[in-house]
């Protein structure tokens, strides 16, 4: 499979700030490349380097095997980009703000282009209204289809749930779904929430202080053999006394909340268990934020670069 | 390019912001016809000072639309920077705090491209800026006052531009008067890319010019020698010079001549040097910048 994009050692200090370390990695034709990290973690400022907004202070970055920093227009009219907030031109339709930037992508545009795109992401009735009218959920549309107006084979949402609701979550879920699997684009989305990234992408890097901690197939990665489950008892400390005395005391992970870290198969054996012994349990619940994941990592390994490649 | 250009000239005519120039110099330029046509020759009385001991002064046919033409541009022009600052300094700084630049910045356009284009874009909206200038303080002051030999005072000097020998003038000053606002815009774009919001180079531009023609005006002669020859300021006011017309020996007016031309070219020379250094700054600037916002 041709590597679209490969990232090689590549670093961004602002002054005393290390804001991405030695960064490597490679993204694969027809990937849907999951990007995680916490806030802060430098996510947002690789995506800024893959789209030239910020220098690189160090490394390389070939996309559909050129240098970005030699054929930048190239690559771009090829690559469609959604960057955090989908700000827009509040003054101007939805049909503007699209023409304006299709036609900034050197393409051929027509009516019939736009009120595609439109009609794609279910914005055709609200062509004619201002930007400054919309929801979040709508604005984050328009700009889904400002980043694929020009048909791009690469396409980099940074962050392209967050201000959504739930629903909103669920339809650019899908939409990353059909672009890839219908439409076969290669995606490069960033999240920090584990459990989005989980079910879009196929492949995934973590970061963390702009540091690789791991890279993978998402299978491999999310190994339900180091599920994090929360327990919540009618009484935590006797419930932790009892476990510790309990075949379950090696996967304990916390002296003051009930944590363990077990395969997630082992959930309805654990469940059983717990009452079995009286524990009044009020919940069971497997964790799957991010920070979890990292002190999963933390906690099973004794350090988190175990999981590296 | 051009159509990175036309793009740009569609943002800036499309925000409510640009019309309130267009507004602000109809209302104003109405306000001071209004004023001349009820009291125009108290104000003209006022405006000659002493020479009405002198002379007997034909206020009928002192009171025309050239003369009107100029007493509003002579108000006026002072504060046009003030409303190109209210575009230009907007330019990539609105943009950046909007959140819009990054977008722009990631399509397949040079950073000198747009740089270019929104400078261009500016300098558009201030020719038709000038152009409505124009066309209501000397078109429709001449449809009002009619028209008239033209009185210009220099210091204690007066010169008599007969009316067949202004209107070249007028547009000589117009012209002048664009190439002192690109100053101003290339001004505001230059502290525009410095900045992510959009009122901090409004602000600024206009500081800076407020605080350059002070200095410039004063009479203080260590700043007259060492400080003014390098402010832009000091040379904006060059479009008086089409107006101040030459003497022969028999001390009438030769039509068609200019005092000192040369004076009136240095001025020229020195804004479009400013305008080139405020570019090219902005440019080499922006393609350094990183974007963050």
């Amino acid at each position: 499979m041709a590597v679209i994009l490969s990232v090689n050692h590549l670093s961004k200090r602002f002054k005393d700030i290390t804001a991405v370390d030695d960064l490597s990695f490679t993204v694969n034709e027809g990937d849907v490349y999951g990007f995680l990290g916490q806030n802060g973690s430098g996510k947002s400022t690789t995506i800024r380097m893959l789209l030239s907004l910020v220098k690189p202070s160090a490394g390389e970055i070939n996309i559909f095997g050129k240098s970005l920093f030699t054929h930048r227009s190239e690559i771009l009219k090829n690559t469609g980009a959604v960057i955090e907030k989908p700000d827009l031109y509040k003054y101007l339709s939805a049909y503007q703000n699209l023409y304006l930037f299709a036609k900034m992508s050197g393409i051929k545009v027509t009516r019939q282009l736009i009120m595609e795109q439109l009609e794609m992401v279910g914005l055709a009735e609200r062509a004619n209204s201002k930007v400054k009218t919309f929801s979040q959920g709508m604005k984050q549309r328009l700009g889904i289809a400002v980043a694929l107006v020009h048909n791009p084979g690469l396409i980099i949402l940074d962050e392209p749930t967050n201000g959504l609701d739930p629903q909103g979550i669920a339809d650019m879920r899908n939409l990353i779904l059909q672009l890839s699997k219908k439409r076969g684009k290669t995606i490069v989305v960033s999240s920090h929430l584990l459990s989005e990234i989980e079910i879009i992408a196929n492949r995934i890097l973590i970061i963390n202080n702009g540091k690789k901690i791991v890279e993978g197939n998402a299978t491999e990665l999310f190994d339900p053999a180091k599920t994090l489950v929360k327990i919540t008892t009618g009484n935590d400390i006797e419930a932790l006394e009892k476990l510790r005395k309990s075949p379950w005391k090696d996967f304990i992970n916390s002296n003051e909340t009930i944590s363990l870290t077990i395969n997630k198969n082992k959930i309805p054996n654990l469940t059983a268990d717990l009452i079995a012994m009286e524990i009044p349990v009020l919940s069971i619940v497997p964790q799957h934020s991010l920070e979890n994941y990292f002190l999963s990592l933390t906690n099973q390994t004794g350090h988190v670069a175990a999981f590296s490649n | 390019m051009w159509q990175l250009f036309q793009i740009e000239v569609f943002k800036i005519f499309r925000k409510p912001r640009t019309y309130l120039a267009f507004a602000i110099i109809t209302g104003f330029i109405f306000l001071i016809q209004l004023g001349l046509l009820l009291n125009g020759k108290e104000f003209f009385s006022f405006v000659l000072g002493s020479v009405n001991d002198t002379m007997d002064v034909d206020y009928k046919s002192l009171i025309n639309g050239y003369a009107v033409c100029f007493a509003i541009l002579n108000l006026l022009l002072v504060h046009v920077p003030i409303l190109v600052a209210l575009v230009a300094g907007d330019i990539v700084s609105g943009e950046a705090s909007m959140g819009t630049l990054r977008l722009l910045a990631a399509k397949p356009v040079s950073r000198t491209q747009i740089i270019l284009a929104k400078f261009s874009a500016s300098a558009l909206y201030i020719l038709i800026m000038l152009i409505w200038i124009a066309f209501t303080s000397l078109f429709l002051s001449l449809v009002f006052f009619g028209s008239d030999n033209l009185m210009i005072t220099k210091v204690t000097d007066i010169r008599i531009i007969e009316s067949g020998d202004v209107m070249w003038r007028y547009y000589c000053a117009f012209g002048f008067a664009f190439i002192a606002m690109l100053v101003v815009a290339a001004l505001a774009l230059l502290l525009s890319t410095l900045s992510e919001n959009s009122i901090g180079p409004i602000v600024a531009t206009v500081g800076i010019v407020i605080i350059c023609t002070l200095i410039s005006e004063m009479e203080i002669p260590i700043y007259q020698k060492y400080i003014r020859p390098y402010l832009f300021t000091s040379y904006m006011l060059g479009w008086k010079g089409f107006f101040y017309i030459n003497f022969n020996d028999d001390n009438q007016t030769i039509k068609g001549s200019i005092e000192n031309l040369p004076a009136v070219l240095k001025s020229i020379g020195a804004l479009v040097s400013y305008i080139v250094l405020f570019v090219t700054a902005s440019v080499v600037i922006f393609k350094r910048k990183d974007i963050l916002s």
